[in-house]
């Protein structure tokens, strides 16, 4: 009887152990499978699947970078010498091209001449550089495939162009969106730092206890709005008002998503600031008062200085709130892909850009990884500020 | 010195004020909702397909899907992280392994729900093959409320007086039954409310649910755990947002802001009422 008792309580420590590892076995798979789908997009051509560039078989151009491409189709570039091949000009052929040149009868009711077509195109053509479907082309194909270079982790972050699905190279550029979040986040905390801690400095040390308690059901209460419900809001009151207070042609801006995230991190920044502020001891506090000192200067000289450390912790997780918030600011900020250069034009957040466009990008294609590796960069911004907190609480705890 | 507390004076104030301010921002937005969503509440309202291009009808499937992703979801993380609050409050000792739970929990609190929305559509829809389905929405949605689930227990057991174990020990009980006898009958109904409220925050998610579950447009109720539903949250997304007749279909939109926001504040009336009664309850034996 004993043992078993004994095996019981074996067992049931064993259950609450593996219990216990779910959350950091969740985050491990978490990173496994952002950089699982997300990595790919970093060793792939930034060409659509099945389609390839190609230039005749003289021309000396072996590999080509995806800027390069997109100016030479955005007709920026009309020169081989330009990027390095023979003085002459680019003629440029897609999939589009092709009944410009041959009528459908030349090329066949089932396009069955097409190759053939192409072979002769590329012949005549010693300038021409095609954008086409591989299978399309003959077996002995005249021309050269061209190389594009692999879309490096510097071309990702330091990009400044995002189209996804343009044609015939995609851009991914997140540097837009890298700005985007920031501002937006940096604009949230200008709103809720000096509101969420003068609230919270009410509520610990200058509000009654019956005050007090009525205020932090209310603040709790604002915490459980669900973002999407502030996203309305802000769709209907914050975004009209925005655009008719400073005359904008839309008001789905930077500081409509600041306005927005700012009341979603209050409650965020008001708690934790409030419980920081109620840990200085009362002895301390009384000291300061006996010495002749106002509320005020205690709070000032006594009070926030001791709680420095948890005001901190606050404004650093209420940048993390706002850094990670989605739906509220898709709905609000405009989405617009260029870089914000001030608070009243579109923008758009790493996380909004996810929520927007994963719905629509094929599964494993490259814009697909690239919103995983968006995701990624999300993950190491959350990474950044949990170990913030981390550090500030054991420098506390040492101190 | 007069100067001194003048000083004073207009600092509490103006912090008096600025809290005022907080409260009326969400009074604004509670106000907002309920004013303009009330009219539109009706039975039908309720218990009706969305009709015409989602500008008639109702919203009965949205209240369903959100219902089964709450149930789905609590099934996955009530006893998990229950179980797993009180294997790192009572059973482990102040080591590394506790600090790397610890750690580990809050980064997983920290990452942003649409990471949670990209891990589930990586593993559960896509990996494990379970498609956009109840399955999966609701294992993301309990992953994600996983960290709060544990916090809340752990909060709970720590309010428990170390005076209570060590006389159960004294009487000769174990390890298990101190917890199961003396420690979880007093955790309790700290334990309960935090449970529900993070009920309270899963009905509200969007962002996770986006990829693994959430169906635009599906006028009928689910069958199995493998079907899509439509959810409150994202259904407020869609009406606001991309609905084909924005116009038409805007007192819908504040109709299901209402309920969303109506469900959220009974779920908390419920939760501090719980905790009232329990107390006392607790209290009296």
């Amino acid at each position: 009887m004993k043992k078993f008792k004994k095996l019981v309580e074996y067992f049931v420590e064993a259950v609450l152990f593996s219990s216990s590892t779910i959350t950091s076995l969740t985050v491990i798979l978490i990173v496994i499978f952002l950089f699982r789908e997300g990595i790919g997009m970093f060793n792939s051509s930034p060409l659509e699947q099945n389609f390839v560039i190609v230039v005749s078989q003289k021309n000396p151009v072996q590999e080509l970078n995806a800027t390069q491409i997109k100016a030479i189709f955005n007709q920026d570039i009309v020169n081989w010498s330009a990027v390095g091949g023979a003085k002459d000009s680019i003629i440029l052929f897609t999939t589009n091209d092709i009944t410009n040149y041959y009528s459908e009868e030349e090329l066949g009711s089932s396009l069955e001449n097409l190759p053939a077509k192409l072979n002769d195109f590329i012949l005549e053509n010693p300038g021409a550089i095609m954008y086409i479907s591989s299978k399309s082309l003959p077996p002995n194909f005249a021309g050269h495939k061209l190389a594009v270079k692999k879309i490096g982790v510097a071309d990702f972050v330091f990009g400044e162009q995002w189209y996804p699905t343009s044609e015939p190279i995609p851009s991914y550029g997140i540097w837009p969106m890298i700005i985007g979040t920031l501002m937006v986040t940096l604009g949230a905390l200008l709103f809720a730092i000096p509101l969420g801690i003068a609230t919270a400095i009410f509520m610990a040390e200058v509000a009654s206890m019956r005050i007090r308690n009525l205020l932090k059901p209310i603040i709790e209460l604002l915490a459980g709005i669900p973002s999407v419900v502030f996203g309305f809001f802000g769709l209907i009151i914050i975004v009209p008002l925005v655009q008719k207070t400073f005359g904008l042609v839309v008001g789905e801006t930077v500081l409509a998503g600041s306005i927005v995230l700012g009341i979603m991190a209050l409650p965020t920044i008001i708690t934790i600031t409030e419980d920081a502020l109620r840990t200085t001891p009362q002895a301390l506090k009384e000291a300061s008062l006996a010495l002749g000192a106002t509320r005020w200067q205690t709070l000032v000289r006594v009070v926030v200085p001791y709680a420095k450390s948890g005001i901190s912790t606050a404004i650093i997780l209420g940048i993390g709130r706002a850094i990670g918030e989605t739906m509220a600011v898709l709905m609000v900020t405009g989405n617009s892909s260029n870089i914000p250069h001030s608070f009243l034009v579109p923008a758009r957040t790493i996380p909004a850009t996810i929520a927007a466009e994963l719905g629509e990008a094929p599964y494993g294609g490259l814009h697909f990884k690239a919103l995983f590796a968006l995701g990624i960069v999300l993950f190491i911004f959350t990474i950044i500020v949990n170990s913030s907190v981390e550090f500030i609480k054991n420098r506390s705890r040492r101190a | 010195m007069t100067q001194k507390r003048l000083i004073q004076k207009i600092a509490f104030i103006s912090f008096g004020l600025i809290s005022l301010m907080v409260v009326g921002l969400l009074f604004a937005i509670l106000g907002f909702i309920a004013i303009r969503g009330i009219k539109v509440i009706s039975w039908e309202f309720l218990t009706a397909m969305p009709d015409d291009g989602m500008t008639k009808g109702g919203i009965f499937p949205a209240i369903v899907g959100t219902g089964c992703l709450v149930l789905g979801s609590m099934i996955f993380a009530f006893p998990i992280g229950v179980l797993s609050g009180i294997y790192t409050h009572e059973y482990l000792k102040d080591s590394w392994f506790k600090r790397f739970i610890r750690v580990m929990t809050n980064n997983l609190s920290g990452i942003p729900s649409i990471v949670f929305g990209l891990f589930g559509m990586a593993l559960f829809v896509n990996y494990l093959e379970f498609g956009d389905s109840i399955i999966a929405g609701s294992l993301t949605l309990g992953l994600l409320t996983l960290p709060v689930v544990i916090r809340t227990t752990e909060e709970a057991l720590k309010s428990v007086d170390d005076t209570l174990r060590m006389g159960s020990y004294a009487l000769g009980a174990t390890k298990l039954q101190t917890i199961r006898r003396v420690v979880l009958p007093v955790a309790y109904p700290n334990i309960i409310t935090g449970l529900i409220l993070s009920i309270g925050r899963v009905s509200g998610e969007t962002a996770p649910i986006l990829f693994t579950v959430a169906a635009y447009f599906l006028p009928k109720l689910p069958g199995s755990i493998s079907d899509q539903v439509m959810a409150l949250p994202y259904h407020l997304y869609v009406l606001a947002t991309s609905g084909t007749n924005m116009e038409e279909s805007r007192p819908m939109a504040y109709g299901t802001a209402f309920v969303l926001i109506s469900i959220i504040l009974i779920i908390n009336t419920i939760a501090s009422l719980i905790r009232r009664r329990l107390h006392k309850k607790v209290k009296m034996n």
